[in-house]
Formats: C-alpha cells, sequence, structure tokens
C-alpha cells in the first residue's frame, strides 16, 4: 500500500510530528522506492522522532537498534541462549553429541536480536537503526548486506529470509563518516532546527494546555539562544522540557516573569561552560529581542 | 552541455512541458501502472560503481533507454535525455551517483506525485544527496538546470569542468566540503579582468616570498634534490605507520570470553567449557589530522609538504588531511589517489585556489565546526604546519585552538621557521597558539621531521 505524500504528511500531524514538506516527501519515496533512509543533523534535531512517527502512520511495531561502539552481530542479529543450551547438555549426557548439537543449535535456542527481529515479523515494522556512525565499520558493511538482501544466513541454521521487508531508517550525528555505498543505498534527508512557527506548533501539541502565544515566545528565545555561540546548542527535546517547566510555573508572558526565564533556562543550557556564557545579562538581552 | 539544446521560456519549464502533457495525455490510467509495476530492482553495485566512475553518458543513457516499458512509454525521450544531462551535472559537482539513482528518478517522474518542480525538487533531493554539503548545494544546481535560475553560474559550474580534466579534479574538495568547492570555480570566472581568485593567491604569495625567500632559498636548488627530497618525505611516512603499528600490538591485552564461540565447542566435552575462547579489544590505530597552510609566506615548503602529506594519507591507515589559507578545503579524497604527480598537482592547484592572506583561527574554526567531530576520536594527533602568520584575530586564534585542545589527544604544531636562526615565536598568531601545543617541532628537513616519529609512536 502506497500512501499519497500529502496523506502521509496528514497522518504525521495526526500522531504528533509536525513536518516539513520536505521530509513527507522523503518517507513518501521511501515507500515508492522501497529505500532505506538515512537521517543526518545535529543531536536533537528530531532524528528518532521520524521513526517513531514513521510507525505511528504506518500502524506498525518499532524496532529500535541503538549502534555503539563495538557493536556486533551477537547483540544486532541474533544470540544463542546459552544458559538453556547449557542446561540442555546437561540433561541430554551420554547421548550422541551429533544429536545434542542438533537439538541446541535449533530455533528453540535462539535469542532475537532487532535486525533478526524485523525480517521475521509478518507486518512490515519500521526498523530503527539510531546513530549507525556510532558502530565499527565493519559492522556497516554487515548492515550494508543484510539491507540489500533481506536474509541472514546463521551458520548452525541456515538461512533466514525476510517473511516481510521492514521501512529502514538510520540516523547519524556525524561522529564519523559513513561510507560511500551505504550513503548510495539510502535515501537521505538532512534535518535541521524547526524554524519558529513549527517549533511553536511542536509546543503546542506536544504541551497540553499551553498558550499559543507563549509557544510562540518560547519558539523565538530558543531560535535566538541557538545563534549564541554554546558549546551545547538545545535541541527540540530541550524546547519541550523548557516549555513544560515555564507552563508548570504558571508563566504565561516570558516578559512579565525574566527572572523565571533565566532560572529555567538550565533545561536548555546542558553545560557548565554554556551555564557561564549565559548570564542574566544576556537572558535579558535575548528576551528583549524576542518578546 | 544539454542546457542550449532546449529553448526554455519561465513559464514552460521542461518539467511542466514535458511531463504534465504526457500526464494529461494517458490520463490517470498510465500513472496508476507505471505505481503498480513493480520497481526495477536496482542492479549489482559493482555496475553502479562502474558506471559513476566512469561516468560515461552514453552507457547510463543506454540503460535508462532500455528501463522498464511502462516508465519508458510513460515519458518522453528528450525528457529522458534532461535527466541524463541532470545526473551528469550533479557527478560534475562532486555528487555520487550510479545507475539506479537515475532509474528511480524516471520512476519518479512517471508518478502522479511529480507534478512541477516545488514537488520534484524535495524528491530529487532525497534520491541524489548523500551528504550534508550536497544538500547544500542541490538547490542551486536544481534551480540552475530545470527552472534556468542563475544560467550564467550554473554553465560556469559545469564549464569549468569540461574545460579542464576537473571533473576528478573538481569532485575532491567539493564532495566533502561542497560548501568550499563550488563557489570557487563561480568566483574564478566572476572576478572579470584577472582578479581571480588564483591570481590574488599569486600576487599576494610572490609579494611574500620576496621578503622570506633570500633566507632559505639553498634548500630547494635543483629540481632533482627537490624530487629526492619528496621521495623521502613519502618514505618516512611510511616508516612511521609502522613502527606505529608494531607498538599497538605489543599492547594488546584486554580480553573478554567469546561466549558463542566456548559453549559450541563445549558440546563434545559434554558442556563443560574446556576450551575458552577469547575476544581481544580492538585497539584504534592512532589517527593522525594534517591541516597544511598553503599561503603565500608558506609558499616553499608548500610543496614539500603536500608531498609529505600524500605520504601520510597514504600510509596511514587513518588520516584525514586539511589545507587551509583563508579558507580550509578537506583533500583527503584527491590524496589518496595513488598516483602521486597526479595527486600533487591536484592539490597544488587547490591550494592557489584558495585566495590570499592567511586565516588560520577562522580556518581552524571552521574545521573545530564543520570535521572535528567526523575526523577527530580519543585517539586523534592534530598536526598543523604553518608558520603562524595569521591575518585574523590572534584571540579566535587561541579561541579554536582551546576548542581543539579538549577534543584531541595531541596538538603538534610543525613550523618550518623554526629551523631558522634566531627565530624566536613572535607571531602574534604564534603567540596565541603556542599554550596549546604539546609539540612545537621544527620542520624545515627531513631529519626534523624524523624526528617527530619517536614522539608520535608515544601517543
Amino acid at each position: 500500500m502506497t500512501l499519497d505524500r500529502d496523506v502521509i504528511s496528514d497522518r504525521l500531524t495526526a500522531v504528533g510530528y509536525i513536518a516539513d514538506r520536505d521530509i513527507a516527501t522523503a518517507l513518501w519515496l521511501m515507500e515508492t522506492l522501497q529505500r532505506p533512509l538515512l537521517l543526518e543533523g545535529e543531536a536533537g534535531v528530531g532524528k528518532t522522532e521520524v521513526a517513531k512517527a514513521l510507525a505511528a502512520v504506518h500502524d506498525a511495531e518499532l524496532i529500535r537498534l541503538q549502534c555503539y561502539e563495538g557493536l556486533d552481530q551477537n547483540a544486532a542479529l541474533y544470540e544463542w541462549n546459552y544458559q538453556r543450551q547449557l542446561l540442555a547438555i546437561k540433561t541430554r549426557e551420554g547421548q550422541e553429541a551429533d544429536a545434542i548439537e542438533e537439538h541446541i543449535f535449533s530455533e528453540r535456542y535462539l535469542l532475537e536480536r532487532p535486525l533478526l527481529a524485523a525480517i521475521r515479523r509478518d507486518k512490515p515494522p519500521v526498523l530503527l537503526i539510531d546513530e549507525v556512525d556510532r558502530a565499527d565499520e565493519e559492522f556497516e558493511a554487515f548492515l550494508l548486506e543484510l539491507l540489500s538482501d533481506f536474509q541472514v544466513s546463521i551458520p548452525e541454521l541456515g538461512t533466514i529470509k525476510a517473511t516481510s521487508i521492514p521501512r529502514v531508517v538510520l540516523t547519524s550525528n556525524g561522529t564519523r563518516e559513513l561510507s560511500d555505498a551505504l550513503r548510495r543505498r539510502c535515501l537521505y534527508h538532512y534535518i535541521d532546527f524547526p524554524d519558529i512557527d513549527r517549533e511553536a506548533r511542536i509546543i503546542a501539541i506536544r504541551t497540553p494546555g499551553i498558550d499559543i502565544a507563549l509557544a510562540l515566545q518560547i519558539a523565538r528565545m530558543v531560535a535566538a539562544v541557538r545563534k549564541e555561540d554554546l558549546r551545547k546548542v538545545p535541541g527540540v527535546a530541550e524546547t519541550l522540557d523548557w516549555a513544560a517547566t515555564l507552563a508548570g510555573l504558571g508563566v504565561h508572558d516570558l516578559r512579565q516573569d525574566p527572572e523565571a526565564v533565566h532560572e529555567t533556562m538550565m533545561c536548555l543550557i546542558k553545560t557548565q561552560e554554556d551555564r557561564a556564557r549565559m548570564t542574566r545579562e544576556v537572558s535579558e538581552r535575548l528576551l528583549g529581542k524576542v518578546a | 552541455m544539454k542546457q542550449e539544446t532546449y529553448p526554455r521560456s519561465p513559464l514552460t519549464s521542461p518539467l511542466e512541458g514535458e511531463v504534465g502533457a504526457q500526464r494529461r495525455e494517458g490520463g490517470k490510467q498510465q500513472a496508476i501502472s507505471s505505481q503498480a509495476t513493480p520497481l526495477p530492482s536496482p542492479p549489482p553495485q559493482g555496475g553502479r560503481e562502474h558506471a559513476a566512475a566512469s561516468g560515461d553518458a552514453s552507457l547510463l543513457h543506454h540503460s535508462i533507454e532500455s528501463a522498464d516499458g511502462a516508465i519508458e512509454s510513460a515519458i518522453g525521450r528528450p525528457m529522458r535525455q534532461r535527466l541524463t544531462g541532470f545526473a551528469r551535472t550533479l557527478r560534475d559537482n562532486g555528487f555520487k551517483i550510479g545507475l539506479a539513482e537515475t532509474r528511480d528518478a524516471l520512476v519518479l517522474l512517471a508518478s502522479p506525485a511529480a507534478d512541477g518542480p516545488s514537488r520534484l525538487k524535495p524528491a530529487f533531493r532525497a534520491l541524489f544527496c548523500a551528504t550534508r554539503s550536497d544538500w547544500d548545494k542541490f538547490d542551486g544546481i536544481f534551480d540552475a538546470y530545470w527552472l534556468g535560475h542563475g544560467m550564467r553560474q550554473m554553465r560556469l559550474v559545469s564549464g569549468a569542468t569540461s574545460q579542464v580534466p576537473v571533473r576528478r579534479l573538481g569532485r575532491a574538495p567539493s564532495m566533502q566540503q561542497g560548501s568550499l568547492g563550488q563557489p570557487d570555480h563561480v568566483q574564478r570566472r566572476d572576478g572579470g579582468e584577472g582578479t581571480t581568485a588564483t591570481g590574488n593567491a599569486r600576487r599576494e604569495g610572490a609579494s611574500r616570498i620576496d621578503n622570506l625567500a633570500s633566507a632559505d632559498m639553498r634548500h630547494v636548488v635543483d629540481p632533482d634534490d627537490i624530487a629526492q627530497a619528496h621521495a623521502l618525505a613519502g618514505r618516512l611516512a611510511r616508516v612511521m605507520r609502522a613502527r606505529l603499528v608494531r607498538r599497538q600490538q605489543a599492547r594488546r591485552n584486554g580480553r573478554w570470553l567469546d561466549l558463542r564461540r566456548t559453549i559450541h565447542r563445549s558440546v563434545s566435552h559434554g558442556g563443560t567449557p574446556v576450551d575458552l575462547v577469547w575476544r581481544r579489544r580492538k585497539i584504534r590505530p592512532l589517527r593522525l589530522v594534517v591541516l597544511l597552510d598553503a599561503s603565500g609566506s608558506m609558499n616553499l615548503y608548500t610543496a614539500f609538504f603536500v608531498r609529505f602529506l600524500h605520504g601520510v594519507v597514504d600510509a596511514f591507515r587513518e588520516a584525514e588531511a586539511f589545507v587551509f589559507h583563508t579558507r580550509l578545503a578537506h583533500v583527503s579524497a584527491s590524496m589518496r589517489d595513488r598516483d602521486v604527480t597526479r595527486a600533487v598537482d591536484r592539490l597544488s592547484l587547490m591550494a592557489q585556489g584558495i585566495g590570499g592572506g592567511t586565516k588560520i583561527g577562522e580556518s581552524l574554526a571552521a574545521f573545530n565546526r564543520w570535521h572535528a567531530r567526523r575526523v577527530i576520536h580519543s585517539r586523534t594527533a592534530v598536526m598543523i604546519v604553518s608558520d603562524g602568520y595569521d591575518t585574523g584575530e590572534p584571540e579566535l586564534l587561541a579561541n579554536e585552538m582551546r576548542r581543539l585542545r579538549r577534543r584531541c589527544r595531541r596538538i603538534i604544531w610543525l613550523n618550518p621557521l623554526i629551523g631558522w636562526r634566531d627565530y624566536s615565536p613572535s607571531a602574534r598568531g604564534m603567540q596565541a597558539a603556542l599554550p596549546y601545543i604539546d609539540l612545537f617541532a621544527p620542520a624545515h628537513n627531513l631529519e626534523s621531521l624524523a624526528a617527530l616519529e619517536p614522539y608520535l609512536a608515544r601517543i
């Protein structure tokens, strides 16, 4: 089933993801061309959210593989259930080794890890491979193979073919250059920080009961903070935290309570150095500019 | 290029004209059928590789022609040719595009969603882009090619690629560092009467050389000596690599039990793990990031260091090379060319392209902002090769040095001037940078480079 681009866009909104036009196009392309989608962008712009929203749009299961340095097939693809295997060996002591081996390397003792799980579902799930740049290059090569064949060979068990082709979303933070092969295999979308209007809408939809005027003020303020020379630029998640804090404190207008604004800005600022830079004067200057 | 062949008016852009008309005729039925047809499966990786590498338009064309019948009927031949031309233009601008992408683009054109440029652009962008720099460049190229915006500029870009065998040349910088690479082509021509970027660089360089040259000219006398020195630099880089690798192997000791293999082997012992299988921690090799100052004041040494750079990138498994001047360019890709002379020529050309003066601070800022996160890890040594004559603000340089210091393991600053008699690091830029440097060493000749090696091995 292929959804039209506008339908995707509408459904994204319906599930609480305010998309820019282009991401809806990219998601539509993913469907049409059946290619994985590679998302890049600063930390905190909502790359992971895209996958979650996509799963909600298609009413599909989200299977997430968080990559890290040293991630290997055991953790990503499958693992044998060692405890049960050992037990089985003990209880069958005396039997022939071949028979035991055949028994303990059967499906019953196989533990599915995300990649294997993703290709064995009846209904195509959304497979999120998060921060693929953190994994080693060897793993990337292995991933590439899986993404093109959608089958897995387990030496003890044989080849397992995909029962359904998952929708694959990869995200990267750019800590390492990805291989050209992987890049070419994927569609590409660069996610930027949302513009003020979009961020205000995100705040409004995610923070129940917030004033739309306040949401707009917060979005403007955050946009101004992002322009400051900070080490860690606040992401959308930080904005939402801040909005929730302000709403919780009963602030209706940023101008009315500059003190509270400055105090709560620690929701946005995450390092000591940035904290020192974001002095009261700076926050008041920004506030004067935006509110 | 193809642009000239098709008359274009702002109202009937080729997209509207061709596809729009086709769709109106064929009606909905056709569009639906093209969607329902199973997508042509992408050709094997190797094939794509080949076509992309050779950039052979006729080959590409041929296979597009022979693509699915449904697509064929939905899209007219002129449109297919335009698309091929677009793919080629992108490729000329450093995009890595294979047959599969072009064919997918045809599928898109045939589908009902491709209704006019405003809807097609984001779709093509997602399809053709692979990196951030592609992403930034794409809109300009798309508008120029399909909508005729900024045609003059566009022709300049593609003109540059057809004149010189620059396709390869242009690709290297623009691939990683597109925002730097592309404007270069454009500026060079826009400048008009000889005030081009290249010209500037040469002039600026020349005037500085006059001041600096007399002192060091004896190092660069006879072409044979130069060639020999360059070869030595390359060899030196390789020797460094060999030593470093040996040290790592001796150091390996982190070990974990490999449960999967252990259990597998225990079967024949009735489940008692007799043979233990271990895993070892993979040690990351030292990565060397070299930032080479290619400004006029360094002109005497640039060729020599470029050769050294090539040796380093060639020999180290993990090395990245950057050249700066007033701006920073990522040059690792072009340095990976096995053909030394070609790589060095290409790099020298690039180095000339980057304007006069030296802005070390700004270049470092660009490095910290755009590249550091990607190229620097915990076992990275950053080697800056510069004389420290900075035309920018020393405060900026100090700030950026501090940032860099935090990220990497060691900062080595090689300054060819140290080799001069009575040199003291009095240049303002050098003064600002000094507190953050782990090793401040001379680099005016080969011995001084060789002396670095034991230091690098200890990192």
